[in-house]
Order: C-alpha cells, then sequence, then structure tokens
C-alpha cells in the first residue's frame, strides 16, 4: 500500500524550511522534485505504509493506495493528526465508513526537560550497575539470589 | 522517447570524486542508530560522561519516526511490574527453547520499568485500570495487561515521544545528532589490536563522507528484513512484518570487525494476520481470540497437537507454548491439508457482547461497549499496523463477522522480540555472573571499546520496545565506564580518508563507468544493481535456507548449495552499482543482509539439530537435543567470529549457564 501525492495539494512545502514528507520518511523515500515543486515516493515497493509522510504532510496531500499485489481497489485509510490526538477515517470497498479518534500524549509537543528533576550521581556511581535515574534504590540492585 | 539508460533517481550520486568532501569528526563516544536502544543510550549517556565530553548520535534517518517503532505501538510488551525479573527469565528461557543468556535478561528486568516509567512521563498514553485512572505507572497506577508482562498503551506517537527526549538530553548536553547519515562499516585502531576506533558513512542528501574517530561506540540499528523471499511478489514486498529499513547492518557491520556473534541460527518466523501482517497479539491476549484449521477445528487442543509438542519437552509441555511451536502446530495442520488457519475474531467479539447481555446490560449500554470494543480492535492496527487496516477495508472484512486468516511471514532476523540472534556481549560486571560471561564492560562486545543494545545483543530476546531503551541505556551507562578506563586512548585509523571514499562510492564509480554500455540502465552485463542483489539474496536463502516456500525446511545439503550462491554473490557484490544516493544506501544495505544471512546459515550447517521447530527444520536432524554440550549435545550456545586479519569464519560451541531455577 504505497504512498501517493495528490498533485493538486502538494505544494513542495515551498513556504517552510524544509520538505515535510522528505524529512520525514524513515525508508527515504519521499523527494521532491524542484522543477514541479512535487514529492513522490520515489521507490514504493519498499513503502511499509508507515504513513508517516501522510501525517506529517502540511497540506494533507498524501494518501496511500493498498498494495497492489494482494489489496482490491476502494480501499481508504486516512489520519488527520493533531497535537494530542489522532482521527482515523476508514472507508470500505463497499462504501462503508468508519471513524476513530485515539489520544496520542499526554504533554504538549516539544515540552520534554528530560533531565529536570532528575538525579545527577556523581562519578563515583559509574562503578555500580544503577541507571542514573536509579540511584535511589528499588529494583536495580536486586540479583536472583533475591527471589529464590 | 529517450532512451533509458540515464540515471532514474532524484538525487544522484557524484562520481567525480574529487567534488565529494570528506569530513573527520572526533568524539569521545559514537551512537550508531537511532530506534529505541540508540534513544535510550542517548537519554542516559550524558549523565555520566564528564563535562566538556563530545558524543555524537547518527540515523540514516529522521530520529522522530527511525527504527522498529517508527509507525507506533499499541502495547509494550515488557514491563515487569508486580513480577519479578527471575520470572522474566523462566518466561523467556522456555519461549527460546532454553538456550539463552540468563544474566542478561535478568539484568534487563531489573531496569526496564524505569524506562517506561519515563515513557509515560513524557507524555505517552498508558491504559489504566478503572480505579486507577490518570495514576501514574510510577505511583503505583495498575496498567491494562493483556498478559503478564504486556501493557496497552495509545502508542501512535511512540516514538515521536522517545525521540524527543533523546533528542532533547543531546541538546541539553551539547551533543551531535546527524540524521541521514548512514554509517556503513566500523574502523579498528591502527595501533591497539582488537579494539575499535572509528566508522565511515555518506550522506543520503548530498554528496559527502563522514568519518568518525572515537574511543567507544554503541551500534544499535536494528535487525534484518528483507533476507527471504517475502510472501508478497510486487508492492507488498514494502509490507515486512518488521520494519523494512532493517537490513542487518548492526550484525555486519560488527561481525566484519571481528565481534564475537551468538545463536544467529536464530530467526524469528511470526504468525500474523496474512498479507497485511497485522498484530495477532493483542487478539489472543486482549480479546481471547481461538484459531481454528480449515474444517473449524481447535487444532491445539487437538491429541496431535499435544503429541507433537511432547516431542519437545520441557519447552513444548510449559503453561504457555513457545512461539516457534505455535508456528510448528499451525504448519503441520496446513502441511497436512487442514488449512488455512483462521483467527476467530467474529467468535471473540460477539463473545464479549453475549457475556455483558447475559450480565444484564441493556441495549443502548451495549451498543455503548460495542463502540468501545470496536474502537480498541481497530487501534491495535492503526496504532502500528496501518496496512492491515488498509487491506481489511479493501476486502470489506469486518472483524465482528468473519474471521481472517493467520499465516507464519517470511523469516526474519533480530534480537530484541520473539527471537536472539546477534552479538555475543559481557554481562554485568557483578559476582552471580558467570566469568565466562563478563569482561568487564555491561554490553561489551568482544571488540574493545564496541558495545550494542536492543536487536544487536543475542541470546536474550524479548526486550521489545521498552527493554531495547533500556538495554541502550545500561550499555550507554558501561561505555561512559570504558571512556573513564581509558582515558589515555588516541583512537587512529588504519585507512587513508581516500582509501575509504574509493570503497564507499565504488558503487557510484561503477555505475558512471558503464551505464551507457547498454541503452537500459537496469540490464547492463557489466554491473548489478542492488534491487537484483536483494532480489537474488532472497530467492536462494528461501529456497536453499529454509525460507516459507519449502515449509522453512533445509538440510545440510541445500546449505551447501546456499552456500555457493551466497560465495557467487559476495563475488557479485563487486560490481554493484549505484546512479543516486538512494541507491547507494540500498547498496550499502544489501552488502549488510548478504553478510548476516551468511552468518545465519553457517550457524544452522553448524547446529546439527531442529531447536526452533516451525522458525527452521534441519531435514537430517529433526530433533531438538536436551543434552548439554560437556555431553556432545545442542544445550549451548552456536557462535561464530569472522576475522578480519585472515578472511576466515570459525563456528563454535559455547557453554549454557543455568543461573534461574526452574
Amino acid at each position: 500500500m504505497p504512498s501517493f501525492v495528490n498533485p493538486e495539494k502538494c505544494d513542495g512545502c515551498k513556504g517552510g524550511e524544509k520538505t515535510a514528507c522528505m524529512y520525514i520518511c524513515p525508508n527515504d523515500l519521499m523527494v521532491l522534485n524542484p522543477d514541479a515543486m512535487r514529492a513522490y515516493n520515489q521507490e514504493p515497493d519498499q513503502c511499509w505504509e508507515c504513513y508517516s509522510c501522510v501525517k506529517i504532510c502540511p497540506q494533507g496531500a498524501i494518501e496511500v493506495r493498498h498494495y497492489a499485489d494482494l489489496a482490491p481497489l476502494g480501499g481508504y485509510v486516512q489520519p488527520m493528526r493533531g497535537t494530542d490526538s489522532i482521527m482515523w477515517t476508514i472507508k470500505f470497498r463497499n462504501g462503508n465508513m468508519k471513524r476513530f479518534k485515539f489520544p496520542i500524549r499526554t504533554t504538549p509537543e516539544g515540552s520534554i526537560k528530560p533531565y529536570e528533576g532528575k538525579p545527577s550521581p556523581g562519578p563515583e556511581a559509574l562503578d555500580n550497575e544503577a541507571l542514573f535515574t536509579e540511584v535511589e534504590g528499588g529494583r536495580v540492585t536486586c540479583t536472583p539470589s533475591d527471589f529464590d | 522517447m529517450a532512451l533509458p539508460n540515464k540515471p532514474q533517481w532524484e538525487l544522484l550520486a557524484e562520481p567525480d570524486l574529487t567534488k565529494v568532501p570528506v569530513e573527520e569528526k572526533v568524539v569521545d563516544a559514537l551512537i550508531v542508530g537511532g530506534g529505541m536502544a540508540a534513544c535510550g543510550a542517548a537519554f542516559e549517556i550524558g549523565k555520566w560522561m564528564p563535562d566538556g565530553a563530545k558524543v555524537a548520535l547518527c540515523d540514516k534517518a529522521a530520529l522522530e519516526r527511525s527504527g522498529a517503532v517508527a509507525q507506533g505501538l499499541s502495547a509494550i510488551n515488557t514491563y515487569i511490574g508486580e513480577n519479578t525479573p527471575s520470572d522474566y527469565v523462566r518466561m523467556v528461557r522456555n519461549d527460546l527453547m532454553g538456550v539463552v543468556r540468563e544474566d542478561l535478561i535478568f539484568d534487563l528486568g531489573r531496569h526496564v520499568d524505569d524506562s517506561v516509567h519515563h515513557f509515560e512521563e513524557w507524555g505517552l498514553p498508558i491504559w489504566k485500570k478503572e480505579g486507577s485512572k490518570g495514576k501514574p505507572l510510577a505511583e503505583g497506577g495498575e496498567p491494562v495487561r493483556t498478559g503478564k508482562w504486556q501493557i496497552m498503551i495509545n502508542g501512535e506517537s511512540y516514538k515521536c515521544i522517545v525521540a524527543e527526549a533523546a533528542k532533547a538530553a543531546l541538546e541539553e548536553k551539547g551533543y551531535d545528532l546527524y540524521e541521514r547519515l548512514f554509517i556503513v562499516k566500523l574502523l579498528l585502531d591502527a595501533n591497539k589490536d582488537n579494539t575499535i576506533a572509528g566508522a565511515v558513512g555518506f550522506s543520503n542528501r548530498e554528496n559527502k563522507i563522514t568519518i568518525f574517530k572515537c574511543k567507544a561506540m554503541l551500534v544499535a540499528c536494528g535487525g534484518a528484513v528483507n533476507i527471504f523471499r517475502p510472501r508478497s511478489t510486487d508492492e507488498g514486498k514494502g509490507r515486512a512484518w518488521y520494519p523494512v529499513w532493517n537490513a542487518g547492518s548492526t550484525y555486519t557491520m560488527c561481525m566484519q570487525v571481528g565481534a564475537e556473534m551468538t545463536m544467529m541460527e536464530n530467526r524469528f518466523t511470526p504468525s500474523r494476520f496474512k498479507d497485511g501482517y497485522g498484530p495477532v497479539g493483542a487478539w489472543f491476549l486482549l480479546f481471547k481470540a481461538t484459531v481454528t484449521n480449515g474444517k473449524g477445528e481447535h487444532y491445539v487442543k487437538s491429541e496431535a497437537a499435544k503429541a507433537e509438542l511432547a516431542k519437545y519437552a520441557p519447552y513444548g509441555q510449559a503453561a504457555v507454548t513457545p512461539t516457534c511451536l505455535r508456528n510448528h502446530l499451525m504448519l503441520f495442520e496446513m502441511k497436512e491439508g487442514r488449512g488455512p488457519i483462521f483467527m476467530d475474531t467474529a467468535a471473540a467479539l460477539n463473545a464479549f457482547l453475549e457475556e455483558k447481555r447475559a450480565e444484564g446490560m441493556d441495549e443502548k449500554a451495549l451498543k455503548k461497549y460495542w463502540k468501545e470494543l470496536e474502537a480498541e480492535a481497530w487501534e491495535d492496527f492503526l496504532d502500528m499496523s496501518v496496512g492491515q487496516a488498509g487491506l481489511w477495508a479493501s476486502m470489506n472484512i469486518e472483524p465482528e463477522k468473519v474471521g481472517s486468516e493467520i499465516m507464519p511471514t517470511e523469516p526474519y532476523m533480530l534480537g530484541s522480540h520473539s527471537g536472539c540472534c546477534g552479538i555475543w556481549v559481557s554481562g554485568p560486571n557483578e559476582d552471580w555472573v558467570p566469568d565466562d560471561y563478563k569482561w568487564g564492560y555491561n554490553r561489551m562486545t568482544t571488540v574493545n571499546g564496541l558495545f550494542t543494545a536492543g536487536d544487536g545483543v543475542g541470546a536474550s530476546g524479548h526486550k521489545f520496545s521498552s527493554g531495547s531503551h533500556c538495554e541502550g541505556r545500561i550499555a550507554a551507562k558501561a561505555m561512559a565506564r570504558y571512556i573513564r578506563d581509558n582515558a589515555d586512548f588516541a583512537p587512529s585509523l588504519q585507512q587513508s580518508e581516500e582509501e575509504l571514499k574509493e570503497e564507499i562510492y565504488k558503487p557510484v564509480k561503477t555505475y558512471y563507468a558503464n551505464y551507457q554500455k547498454t541503452t537500459h540502465e537496469m540490464v547492463n552485463p557489466n554491473y548489478i544493481r542492488p534491487r537484483h542483489m536483494m532480489e537474488r539474496l532472497m530467492k536462494y536463502t528461501d529456497e536453499y535456507g529454509g525460507g516459507w516456500s519449502p515449509y522453512y525446511m533445509t538440510n545440510g545439503k541445500l546449505l551447501e548449495i546456499a552456500m555457493h550462491h551466497l560465495q557467487l554473490l559476495r563475488e557479485d557484490s563487486e560490481k554493484m552499482a549505484a546512479s543516486g544516493l538512494h541507491e547507494l544506501m540500498r547498496a550499502w544495505e544489501n552488502l549488510h543482509r548478504i553478510w548476516c544471512v551468511e552468518d545465519h546459515l553457517r550457524h544452522i550447517q553448524y547446529r546439527e539439530e531442529s531447536r526452533y521447530p516451525g522458525f527452521y527444520y534441519r531435514g537430517d536432524f529433526p530433533e531438538a537435543s536436551s543434552t548439554s554440550m560437556e555431553d556432545g549435545g545442542w544445550l549451548c550456545f552456536v557462535n561464530s567470529k569472522y576475522d578480519p586479519k585472515t578472511g576466515e569464519w570459525s563456528v563454535f560451541k559455547k557453554k549454557l549457564h543455568k543461573i534461574i531455577s526452574d
């Protein structure tokens, strides 16, 4: 089910710093053709249908046409990803529709401060097996004999 | 119309190497990879390195959506919670037919929950039981468990969240993140024997090569996919169960510098919803669905199935049947002509409704309950395998009305899921760990300064996403210690910049020297394109190395033929041609694939038994041995080592220690 780009919606992210789909694709499939100012999938048979490009596209220009060798035409799954939830629309070949909304995160995007309020163990702690957040005890120092 | 003998890619590779710059960077620690393990390392390492230290992370994709969790997940499969690390070891040991590194698994079990607690703190929604809503796990919140070890999440953004934390940690410490930089080769030190000194890679965005020098390195770039012929025939090849971009780079790069490998004969052949490869875990565990054969029989309960399982005692007779044996029973039905295998989704979902009806729930409440149940069922796919949802939509499949076929996939190599191939590493430096399991630095390979985690660590499966993150953290701390203990080490490389550049860009030079010698760039006797390499590899591994088409069956003679084909393939790999930067990435990925598959088949050749029925069979040795190595049996590790000095491979047995009692 490779991704494809709707040329009427894609603007090549001309107003942005980078072409979003090209930036995100984990398999380096999405590329911008600068002459057409449109993106495309350069190797459709290596597309994992992970939807990373679909979810990130600011124009909603990317959809997915199900894998030709296994899926009949007509099925359609399209997300709208917000900052805290994602809305899915599923259209069946027979026209039936389903819609689902799921939460995706409980904190604002970009808000993570990984070290705020966390311990900073000194170099002397480097020789034990506790991770830096585990220096205050817990299960970390246990050994198999504790559970015999 | 122009002749099709021109390069087709959008970003072309530069054949004039004087125009390809080489940059050299010197760091203390280098993290290669961007998935869960690498993100865990990025989070941990900054707290242990001294001020002013230099650390870099290289990802061949973008950290926000790279690795096996790029698409998301609907569950975290390793959360110890109320269980003990010892029980965790027992579960993993049984599922992997007895041959595992119990020290590594126990060690993971005692740390993994801390990673899960951080995921929740960073913003990952974790399902909680009624009465526990809003209460974090770290404060005693009770998760919705589907199995003893699994918890449910709303995990569409799982990787985005974990990557954001990793990026923020790197940034806070002033460390460097390089995206779209594909590390393809590790470099040994020129002076100090068996010691890592650096790595080299290239950008898939511009014509540029980067050489790193480092004191210690973590290589964690996943398992191997597209190494056996997929069941799909065309576009569907992309719908691999494991991420299609995992090219065995972890195994091959470490193997090539002499790291000892372990259990590379192990593979994972998951049974998944046919064609879309959607997950079955929630259907089995959360929805309590059962599987039937084509005759509608619950074959796993049959006398014949019990007899099959008894052949593989004690593992086959444990309360939870090992994953490979569940496949074995399925294949048994299929080969006997009683296929296909169905997941009875309709009966499972309707049983929930019937139960509520019997409890007296009125129709209105029932309708609401059904909406929630239906959403849960679809979310399982939408969070981690959207393509399966698409296939159901295309096929008009509503799971409450009809069941769906289940099928064992093509084999994959991995060390973090229900498989355990990988690299032989040191366990924790503690008294309870046997001496031959430890050499000073936790998760260090047998090459000084070279560490691995996640799919890279062998003989310790069932880590999954959380365990891989945690293992990256464990390795990162040990790396910091190694760097402290080797503060005077100044890495120096054996190869010159020019030599490395020539080697990396060789496929580009091959292409441009030859592409106009025919009228079609894809058909040219002077070179082989990366995709053709991959197709040939997958055909022969399938036919001779026990892929799906011969029902995962191989034998000594077939493996001999496989080895011959691999030898020819490796010779031909010298003539790989790439015209674009994307294709240069494919060229190196396929080189990585060939090497790790060769090691996989060498191990299968060496282990004269069928330890993982359902994953693969040696037709000439159909039994699984329960005899220890000391008594000449196979209850032991099989390890291998490629010697970078001589180019020779050795394969040998290694003693297994049972640390945790039954």
